[in-house]
């Protein structure tokens, strides 16, 4: 990249069977709108090669580069680091495993979604389209591209492991306002739950964090609202 | 060449461990709660409602330990009574009247969000009841401090 200046990377560091985690610290050249994945990358590439992270579409769609930037969560591919400050901290996301360096296991945020939700689903495809030889069906994916960043914020899972998180209730009211043959009383019954659509505290800062617009909380109330409605 | 393919790289026996997780703040995880960082609207009134939660905890039993003092007679009660309506004693009254306020208001506000009344006005709601209690709380310190 063509730098017109540079920035202080503080990047969180943890390789299995360290004995803790730390920061490391490089100095990176940027120029305007050089985004936070960039930065991680020219740092791979130039001066720390183990620096493990995760990526790929590049354009939020994907959800795999999800990290905290200054204690925020975004996703790396699309945070310019402009505003960022002469010192950027990076950190994995907060209360999901991490793996190595800024790569965390997302098998159990997977793990908390309801078994009816499919990552992706079925949709309504035109009707005479054909799909190409060895794809059995279109499939339209949800709004939730599943990047983590809802677990990573919100406040209530960084003190409760059982709390099956923002996602995952999001995803339980989505297939409420549009079951496609799941059964809403097995939704219900799910999330009817202390530690699932109960345990929410109520402080939007998955809403706040969510890269796609999915607005976990606002779900999670309406759902509330629902197993309100059906208790009574 | 096949017993290259058989060892296992460093590190192996460990990739089915869990790692460790990040949490924000310092030390218990709960202190996150009070990380600051790029916290939204919705992050800083859970915040508040925590600590005014633990203030109004902290009233009730302060308030019970001072009402133990009729216990000793006319004299201790009236040296609590002058202690109570000094300046700073009634300053601390406001505060009370504040950490009420905040948590009665924003009580109301997330039984109307989590009940899925209003689901997603609750930024609207956390100022107009802003608003209502900040008026409340002005005419409540007038008629405090005004009683001195």
């Amino acid at each position: 990249m063509s730098a017109m200046g540079t920035r202080r990377f503080r990047v969180y560091r943890y390789k299995r069977g360290d004995p803790g985690w730390r920061f490391d610290l490089f100095v990176v050249p940027v120029r305007s709108g050089t985004t936070v994945l960039e930065a991680l990358r020219w740092i791979q590439r130039h001066l720390d090669g183990t620096l493990a992270l995760r990526h790929s579409c590049l354009h939020a769609s994907c959800g795999t580069c999800g990290v905290q930037v200054n204690g925020r969560e975004a996703l790396g591919c699309v945070t310019p680091v402009d505003d960022l400050g002469a010192t950027i901290t990076v950190e994995p996301l907060a209360n999901i495993p991490v793996l190595t360096d800024l790569v965390v296991d997302m098998r159990e945020f997977v793990d908390r979604l309801p078994d009816e939700v499919a990552t992706a689903r079925r949709s309504e495809y035109v009707v005479d389209a054909e799909p190409p030889k060895g794809i059995d069906a279109y499939e339209r994916f949800e709004d939730c591209i599943e990047c983590g960043l809802c677990l990573s914020a919100c406040p209530v899972s960084a003190t409760s492991d059982g709390y099956v998180g923002p996602a995952a209730l999001a995803a339980a009211q989505r297939l409420l306002e549009e079951p496609r043959g799941v059964d809403p009383e097995q939704i219900l019954e799910w999330a009817d739950d202390p530690l699932g659509a109960w345990r929410c505290h109520a402080a939007f800062e998955c809403t706040a964090a969510c890269p796609s617009n999915v607005r976990p909380a606002e779900r999670i109330m309406a759902l509330r609202g629902t197993l309100g409605r059906r208790a009574g | 060449m096949s017993d290259r393919r058989s060892e296992r790289p460093p590190g192996f026996e460990r990739r089915g461990e869990r790692g460790p997780v990040l949490r924000k703040g310092v030390g218990v995880p709960t202190s996150g709660w009070f990380d600051p960082r790029g916290k939204a609207l919705g992050g800083f009134a859970f915040s508040a409602n925590r600590v005014t939660g633990l203030g109004l905890v902290f009233y009730l039993y302060l308030h019970l330990g001072v009402l133990t003092l009729l216990l000793r007679g006319e004299g201790a009660w009236s040296d609590f009574l002058r202690l109570a309506t000094s300046w700073t004693f009634l300053s601390l009254d406001v505060l009370l009247v504040l950490g009420i306020l905040y948590h009665g208001l924003n009580g109301i506000r997330v039984a109307l969000v989590g009940s899925g009344i209003v689901a997603d006005r609750q930024r609207a709601l956390w100022w107009s009841l802003g608003v209502f209690g900040t008026i409340v709380l002005v005419v409540a310190a007038l008629h405090i401090f005004g009683s001195k």
